[in-house]
């Protein structure tokens, strides 16, 4: 009985933040936030290199063959360095083939996206968050028709994986006939997302729902690491920052009221951390209860999140809300983490009926 | 991460269902805080034999002389919650003085008092905290004064629970009123039959005496009952009260009344609807479950660090705040549930699950101060967990 990250994956988690920090230090992530020309390919190059882009690829694919523990924890420091680029969907399209793709498929894209060469995008907000302003795809005889929001890196993906209406996943080409991309402009500029349009687009299935169900718990428990790194960042910073401020004649991280505001932080965000390694254990290892700590996962750090954010924010006082500081990088990744592939409320609702406590 | 079991640990598991099995007709339960009655102590005495309580006290004290294994240790733990068994005593004696003389008791001391407590033929009470002495135990005044080779103790002490049964107290006292607040108590052991002490029940909000009030009047107590060495006594008894934070937000006891709490919303119903079948009452279980998983995995995590012997940090530190806070909000939501149904109390034809959930709200919120009250964690939590500037030092820094 282990409950615990390995010495290797600690030091997979510690070297990865060195890379990044050196890498894709702030002022990098400010110069993407602040221009959509910029594809940001020497990030995406940094994080391939790494050998992030096949995570959970099998070795004889050209990945590392790891869990979704390794790529939690991958996620997790790119949610510390609010690193951009296409890793949840390049994880994703990764588990869709491992765990439907035929061999062909394997063979023609399970290398280029390990090697980071092909990047992918994940279209199937629709069916885990909810349909809205009339989004669907409907796919007949091999082609896709309709749109789909919130996919992400929706602008510059080579290859997306994509939920029809029935719940059935395709693997769409970024170059393919009758697929037009639009940006959708969201509070956090790390991270893109977008809207697809498929007219009578060419497709090749890439199973069905029980693959959509995995995609979609996989992406829960990779958002919900991202919220818990950045909310460890926001933390450290309040803490720093209070130890430091000084009002009053004494540093206000000597003030009961500021220091509680800290505690509270840290109390209510450690157990996520146990929970976050046990949904993305339970992934590969528990795969009965894989679904239900997913669930719990993206919503409970999600809510943490938020409290974590608001607070980190207020023990900053005005710097706190400053682009100066740029603490705002990591509010915002928290607040599309919490909205995106769904808000706590729906995704609770799963983890509801999942154990049989709601039709 | 590998959450499997060795064959080993897997046959140790099987052992402790065989051996539930085969004794359970003599299941019983030690009455909360009633003195254990004589098939409470047989049970007692059965487990110790068979190293289901006492596991890792020495055979010389009483106890079944196993070396520590916490994986063992969380089996049985799982093992007598899965089979509804009984577990062995879990008073203040066993869990709070028996560790503490094990730590720092004189030999005398433990062979004295270590066996008779464990097989819960001597009950103890605490006599820690004061009315003027809480948060800021180390002020405490019960004075002990040196007459010949005694002490003559005066003073009180508060939230004593089972003061009135108890046959003895470990009990913090100042013998030397001029040295510095830390410096100066003495943790004694002596008799509740002494003349001069006088027990007063002190009843709660929940309707019950759980605790109570304890004076002091020249009560004569030998040199030799000190514990730990003379002014000693801040020491001796903060090595323990750790034990005591730890118990005070047992997971599985949660999960245990998380359990209780989705029966009761499967089952009643109100307008003929069940109260799960509400979705916002839903989601607030919902809620509660994330939390109880978080605390179930981290205590997880604990364990790990505690076996293999690393600091776990953070994750120790916020266990009574969050524990304790959880399951007040377990009571809530219970209550809530089950609408003006939730605020029936003590009896009558329409009371659910014999008012406990009011009970354990009213309890609960008393957990939440006792031990350390959230406001103290929050300060521990902020000065060992995250290095902000201690109290009460505030000017200085």
């Amino acid at each position: 009985m282990d409950f615990s990250i390995t010495q290797d994956q600690k030091m997979m988690a510690d070297s990865l933040s060195r890379t990044l920090a050196d890498s894709v230090p702030l002022e990098r992530v400010r110069r993407y936030a602040g221009d959509p020309a910029d594809a940001g390919s020497d990030i995406w190059s940094a994080i391939a290199d790494f050998g992030l882009a096949g995570v959970v690829t099998p070795e004889a694919h050209g990945g590392l063959g790891l869990t979704l523990l390794d790529a939690a924890l991958a996620a997790q420091a790119l949610g510390r360095a609010v690193t951009p680029g296409p890793f949840l969907g390049g994880v994703a399209a990764a588990i869709a083939l491992n765990e439907a793709g035929s061999t062909d498929q394997q063979t023609r894209w399970s290398p280029k996206l390990a090697s980071g060469e092909v990047t992918a995008g994940l279209a199937i907000s629709e069916l885990v968050a909810g349909a809205r302003d009339g989004a669907g795809v409907t796919a007949t005889g091999g082609k896709l028709t309709g749109k789909a929001l919130f996919v992400t890196d929706a602008l510059t993906a080579d290859l997306f994986v994509v939920a029809d209406r029935g719940g059935n996943l395709h693997l769409v080409k970024g170059d393919a006939a009758g697929l037009t991309r639009a940006a959708m402009i969201t509070i956090d500029q790390t991270r893109r997302v977008g809207e697809l349009t498929f007219r009578e687009t060419p497709a090749e299935p890439l199973g069905g729902p029980k693959t959509l169900a995995r995609l979609r718990d996989a992406a829960w428990v990779l958002l919900a690491a991202d919220t818990l790194g950045a909310c460890e960042v926001m933390i450290e910073k309040a803490v720093d920052y209070a130890k430091e401020r000084r009002q009053f004649g004494r540093v206000i991280g000597s003030f009961q009221a500021v220091k509680h505001m800290c505690a509270e932080m840290a109390a209510e965000l450690e157990p996520c951390r146990a929970l976050v390694w046990y949904a993305a254990y339970a992934f590969d290892e528990a795969k009965d209860e894989s679904s239900l700590t997913a669930a719990h996962a993206k919503a409970h750090t999600s809510e943490i999140g938020r409290f974590v954010a608001r607070t980190a924010t207020e023990v900053h006082g005005g710097m706190g809300i400053t682009d100066l500081l740029g603490l705002h990088f990591w509010f915002k990744r928290v607040g599309l983490n919490r909205q995106l592939l769904g808000g706590p409320e729906r995704v609770r609702r799963l983890a509801a009926q999942v154990q049989d406590l709601a039709a | 991460m590998d959450l499997k079991l060795t064959p080993e640990m897997e046959a140790f598991r099987d052992e402790v269902r065989s051996f539930l099995q085969t004794h359970k007709d003599r299941y019983a339960p030690n009455a909360g805080a009633e003195r254990p009655r004589e098939a409470a102590l047989e049970w007692q005495a059965l487990l110790i034999d068979h190293g289901y309580a006492a596991r890792t006290i020495p055979r010389e004290y009483g106890g079944y002389g196993a070396e520590p294994d916490i994986l063992k240790s969380r089996i049985i733990s799982e093992e007598f919650t899965a089979a509804g068994a009984p577990r062995g005593f879990a008073n203040q004696g066993i869990s709070m003085l028996v560790p503490t003389l094990l730590e720092v008791g004189s030999e005398e001391q433990k062979k004295k008092w270590i066996a008779p407590t464990l097989r819960g033929e001597v009950v103890w009470c605490q006599g820690y905290s004061e009315p003027g002495a809480g948060s800021d135990l180390a002020s405490l005044q019960t004075k002990a004064t040196e007459d010949g080779e005694d002490f003559l103790i005066s003073g009180s002490k508060i939230w004593t629970s089972t003061a009135a049964q108890a046959d003895m107290i470990f009990c913090l006292v100042r013998t030397e009123p001029q040295a510095p607040k830390h410096d100066g108590i003495s943790y004694v052991l002596f008799s509740m039959k002494t003349p001069g002490i006088e027990v007063r029940p002190l009843k709660t909000m929940t309707g019950s005496a759980e605790f109570n009030e304890v004076f002091f009047t020249d009560v004569r107590v030998p040199q030799s009952a000190v514990v730990g060495g003379r002014g000693r006594g801040w020491f001796v008894a903060n090595a323990t009260l750790k034990h005591e934070r730890g118990m005070l937000g047992d997971p599985n006891a949660t999960e245990a009344r998380f359990h209780s709490l989705i029966e009761l919303m499967k089952t009643e119903t109100v307008d003929g609807r069940r109260l799960i079948d509400d979705p916002v009452m839903c989601d607030r279980l919902m809620q509660l479950q994330a939390r109880v998983l978080s605390m179930k995995f981290n205590g997880l995590r604990l364990l790990t660090a505690s076996m293999t012997g690393e600091s776990a940090g953070m994750a120790a530190l916020v266990v009574k705040l969050q524990g304790c806070e959880l399951n007040h909000q377990i009571a809530a939501l219970a209550i809530d549930a089950l609408g003006e149904l939730g605020v029936l109390y003590e009896d009558g034809p329409y009371l659910r699950s014999k008012g406990s959930w009011q009970r354990s709200y009213m309890f609960d919120l008393g957990l939440i101060i006792g031990g350390g009250t959230a406001q103290i964690q929050k300060n521990i939590i902020s000065e060992r967990g995250l290095g902000m500037p201690r109290e009460p030092k505030l000017a200085s820094v």
